[in-house]
């Protein structure tokens, strides 16, 4: 500790570091521009717009917001929403990371990939699934209910939809922290006479709590950025992110737009505050000394079968939307008539064929240059000093705060015309990809390096190696999972975006998102399922072939970046 | 009180713990145990790493279900009573602190737990807190603690159920050379202060050989041998003993005859003569004798025996001597303080050695 907090002060940002490091000012500079580009002039564009009125400061498109009660409905719908699903969420995560973390069920690892799944699955497959299920030609409202319903359009739908999609959130978040409670803890309790639901109430819960509350804010933010499922079964319940779009694209009106946007921006930038600066410092420091780690008896055979039954439940619940969309492919008209065919397949290959080909070649350019970034950018921040590296990791990690719909807004307001004339162009797409999930990379990176002590390095330099070859030998076996997790992330995520690239894709460079989103729109459902069902095998057979040639593991990839 | 001490208190019967990880790979890490300890006697379980201690200390705790076997505690058998129920307040390696409650709630956790009235629960956190100078420290958290203040709050913690048994899972480990000397000490006055019997493991011999009444050496989940710290020290049963607690030296020998009470024995081509056990030799057999280093000198008149000096470390009060001797390394120990201070030999210098032969113990290969 006094050691680390000397090492700061002797490095404490000078300019001398950079000054006498030309290639490392370079590299600091143009990625600050790049960033200052991509990130905060976008961002400034839609603010400079929802705050003007005829060319003048002016708050008038946020009073017109809160004076109507039609917009009212849907910032209270969005939040409504948002807590509703971030409880749930939250709920079912820690149910789920204390069966794996703290019960030691077995199959936890069928389970760990059932919350891996949600993950890289296109943002509104679940909707589409849902729809199939329960809609007005449902399979099992109309069908085997035989209800004439068409109530999954709403907000019941949109909460079954996002908790699973966003469970995988909370159990991401609740997994490492229940691990990390040592299991002496709850031995030691049981030991001074607590039961052990006492044990739990006084020790684990207690001690889970700022993860729980994390995970709580992360989902609560996550569903009130969501676009693809609201689109798509929001029906009348309308929310902001939705809103903002319809009122943006579909009629046009611009300033509204980006002033609905921006209301998304003020909790979002708010979780990312509370995050970074007291969730971090809040969490209880783990005492030195050895412990036991053996597994503590505090759950009971009993209370293990029903968490097994639990997670089984839930991801055959999961699983269920799954074989859902699969079927939907091979079924030629949904709730009407049940006969296989593959005419779905024959149509998606026509109309899906070059979107698919682009999004998978907008994803495979931007995928290194991300990760390289990403990893450069945590390389700066982690072993350089200089005045000014707290503004390049703070922009850095900024673009994840930022909803998706705020950031296409901001690009086609700051790329339409000169001297950033970008609109149209396969640019743009892939400038929103990697500064969007740059991010992860940057996280994941400087948790890999700040594990390399400064002193690993020094010792192999001490010990003859040139910088190249520590570099080769140490600090890159080290970051490698890091880096190809934060590829993977990359990938994936600019594979199933769509709450930013809706408003930028053109005719000539479309993503397959937004494709299957028009089909679905059109009521083309075995097309959609087509199209997702083919999103989901890209994806996978991406993961599973970085897999292949690094030989990393599913949960380092999945593990490292959270 | 005084009537009960002596009386036979924690008996482990034929005790075997065996963990198997469902794929057939079985570890057996208790190997039919037996052991009774006395009414406020401190026992120590000694040995090696991975010998077993904790897995006997946490079937004792309940935290482990054994294999095999029975425990009782006062005459009462009790195997099936949860481990929130049996009152035995252990002190964990790790301490175990609860990192989101200060030092008083952490102290108090056990009396909550029994509902005590909220004015006895801070009489009691006080006394004990006082009694291993905790005060002051009451609304801290464990961060903010220095390492042998936490080991004092585990303490307190424990000590504040007035329980009749507290079980220690290697206690000191983690403080430094200085702090576990001190900590001991102050352990074992409380310990007898307080009447408690106590159970502790270690690995550390002196720890043992300075804390306990006595000391249960183990080896691989078995119980090598049971004693007061003097018997297990002077009287070791067995060469892993021997090593073990003396850091002996061991000498190949070859018995050359059997006499009554003594066996002479052949080293360097010269007779040996060492007291009789209760183990059975016979002639020409091949055997090792062990001796201390204590009992091993280092001599400037002939001895008959020499070896070649490897190292020699001066230690202020001692010298100690690492020689090659019968292809192998003894130490040899000089006390400074009595004569003179050893000449000053060169690495390979052909050294005489002087044993003191009656501290000679024979064991089988
Ligand atoms: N939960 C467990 N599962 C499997 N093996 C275990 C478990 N706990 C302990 N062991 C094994 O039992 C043996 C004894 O361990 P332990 O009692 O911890 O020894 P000690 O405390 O003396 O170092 C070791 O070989 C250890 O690996
Ligand atoms: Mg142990």
């Amino acid at each position: 500790m006094a050691n680390s907090k000397l090492k700061r002060r002797l490095n404490r940002g000078s300019f001398h570091q950079l000054t006498s490091d030309p290639a490392l000012l370079i590299g600091v500079v143009l990625i600050l521009a790049s960033l200052v580009l991509f990130i905060v002039y976008p961002l400034y564009s839609a603010m400079k717009l929802s705050l003007s009125q005829d060319g003048a400061f002016s708050l008038s498109q946020y009073k017109y917001i809160f004076t109507h009660s039609y917009y009212r409905k849907s910032i209270m719908n969005s939040i409504m929403l948002g807590a509703s699903v971030a409880t749930l969420a939250t709920f079912i995560g820690f149910i789920f990371a204390y069966a794996i973390a703290k019960g030691k069920i077995k199959g936890s690892g069928f389970f760990q990939s059932m919350a891996i799944l949600p993950i890289i699955s296109p943002p509104f497959m679940f909707a589409l699934s849902v729809i199939l299920l329960f809609g007005r030609n449902g399979l099992i409202t109309a069908k085997l209910l035989h209800l004439d319903t068409g109530g999954v359009y709403g907000l019941k739908g949109l909460i079954i939809v996002q908790v699973i999609t966003m469970y995988p959130i909370a159990y991401m978040t609740l997994v490492g922290i229940l691990q990390g409670i040592d299991p002496d803890l709850e031995t030691c309790a049981m030991n001074l006479g607590a039961k052990r639901l006492k044990t739990f109430f006084t020790v684990t819960l207690p001690l889970a709590l700022p993860g729980i509350f994390a995970s709580w804010l992360l989902v609560f933010v996550g569903s009130l950025t969501d676009f693809g499922n609201p689109i798509i079964i929001g029906g009348e319940f309308d929310v902001l992110s939705v809103r903002a779009y319809l009122e943006f694209t579909g009629m046009g009106n611009l300033p509204r737009g980006a002033a609905l946007a921006m209301l998304l921006l003020i909790p979002t930038v708010g979780v990312f505050f509370i995050q970074k600066y007291i969730i971090k410092n809040k969490a209880y420091v783990t005492i030195t000394g050895k412990s036991s780690r053996r597994g503590s008896t505090s759950v009971t055979n009993g209370a293990k079968t029903g968490l097994f039954v639990f997670a089984l439940g839930v991801s055959l619940f999961v699983l269920m939307f799954y074989v859902t969309i699969i079927s939907g492919s091979f079924i030629k008209l949904w709730g009407v008539d049940w006969s296989l065919t593959l005419r779905h397949f024959v149509y998606a290959w026509d109309v899906g064929l070059t979107t698919l080909k682009n999004t998978l070649v907008l994803a495979t350019i931007s995928t290194p240059i991300t990760a390289v970034l990403g990893m450069v950018i945590a390389f700066i921040v982690v072993r350089k000093s200089f005045a000014g590296k707290q503004i390049l990791d703070f922009l850095s990690m900024l673009s994840y705060a930022i909803p998706g719909t705020a950031v296409g807004i901001g690009y086609i307001l700051a790329f339409n015309k000169a001297p950033f004339k970008l609109s149209g162009t396969a640019f743009i797409l892939i400038a929103v990809y990697v500064f969007r999930n740059v991010p992860i990379g940057v996280q994941g990176g400087i948790a890999a390096l700040k594990q390399i002590s400064g002193d690993i390095e020094e010792s192999s330099t001490n010990l003859g190696a040139s910088t190249a070859y520590t570099f080769r030998k140490i600090t890159l076996p080290l970051v490698r999972p890091a880096f190809f997790a934060g590829a993977t992330f990359a990938f994936v995520r600019s594979m199933t975006a769509i709450s930013a690239i809706i408003f930028l894709v053109s005719a000539r460079w479309n993503h397959l998102t937004v494709l299957i989103l028009a089909q679905t729109e059109i009521m083309r459902l075995g097309a959609a399922s087509v199209l997702s069902f083919a999103l989901i095998v890209v994806i996978m057979a991406f993961i599973f072939i970085i897999m292949k040639l690094t030989g990393l593991k599913q949960s380092q990839i999945f593990g490292t970046t959270n | 009180m005084e009537q009960k001490k002596n009386k036979d208190y924690l008996v482990l019967k034929d005790i075997t713990k065996i963990f198997s990880d469902g794929r057939g790979n079985d570890v057996t890490a208790v190997d039919n145990i037996s052991l009774t300890i006395k009414k406020g006697d401190f026992v120590t379980l000694l040995g090696p790493s991975g010998c077993g201690k904790t897995t006997t200390l946490r079937m004792v705790a309940g935290f482990e279900l054994q294999t095999a076997g029975d425990i009782s505690l006062g005459d009462k058998l009790i195997n099936d009573i949860a481990p929130f129920d049996r009152n035995m307040p252990m002190v964990f390696q790790s301490y175990a602190l609860f990192p989101h409650l200060t030092i008083f709630e952490n102290i108090a956790y056990g009396l909550k737990i029994r509902k005590l009235s909220k004015e006895v629960i801070k009489n009691d956190v006080a006394m004990v807190s006082q009694m291993v100078n905790l005060v002051g420290l009451e609304n801290r958290y464990p961060g903010e603690l220095s390492g042998g203040q936490q080991q004092r709050v585990a303490l307190a913690r424990a000590l504040v159920l007035k329980p009749e048994i507290i079980l220690f899972d290697e206690p000191l480990s983690n403080l430094d050379a200085k702090l576990r000397i001190q900590t001991r000490t102050e352990i074992k006055r409380v310990q007898q202060m307080m009447g408690i019997t106590a159970l502790y493991v270690t690995h550390d011999q002196s720890e043992a050989l300075s804390m306990s009444d006595q000391i249960v050496i183990m080896n691989r989940g078995e119980i090598a041998q049971v004693g007061t710290p003097e018997e297990i020290y002077d009287h070791p049963n067995s060469s892993f003993v021997a090593d073990f607690i003396g850091n002996a030296n061991f000498i190949d020998a070859t018995v050359s005859e059997i006499g009554s009470d003594s066996i002479t024995v052949t080293v360097q081509g010269k007779t040996l003569t060492v007291k009789k056990t209760d183990e059975v030799f016979s002639e020409g057999e091949e055997v090792s004798l062990a001796i201390k280093p204590e009992a091993v000198d280092v001599s400037i008149e002939p001895t008959g025996f020499t070896g070649k000096l490897d190292v020699s470390s001066f230690l202020g009060s001692i010298t100690e001597y690492k020689i090659e001797f019968e292809n192998s390394f003894i130490t040899a120990v000089h006390s400074n303080t009595t004569g003179y201070t050893m000449k000053h030999y060169k690495m390979g210098e052909e050294v005489n050695i002087n044993f003191n032969k009656e501290f000679f113990r024979i064991y089988k290969k």
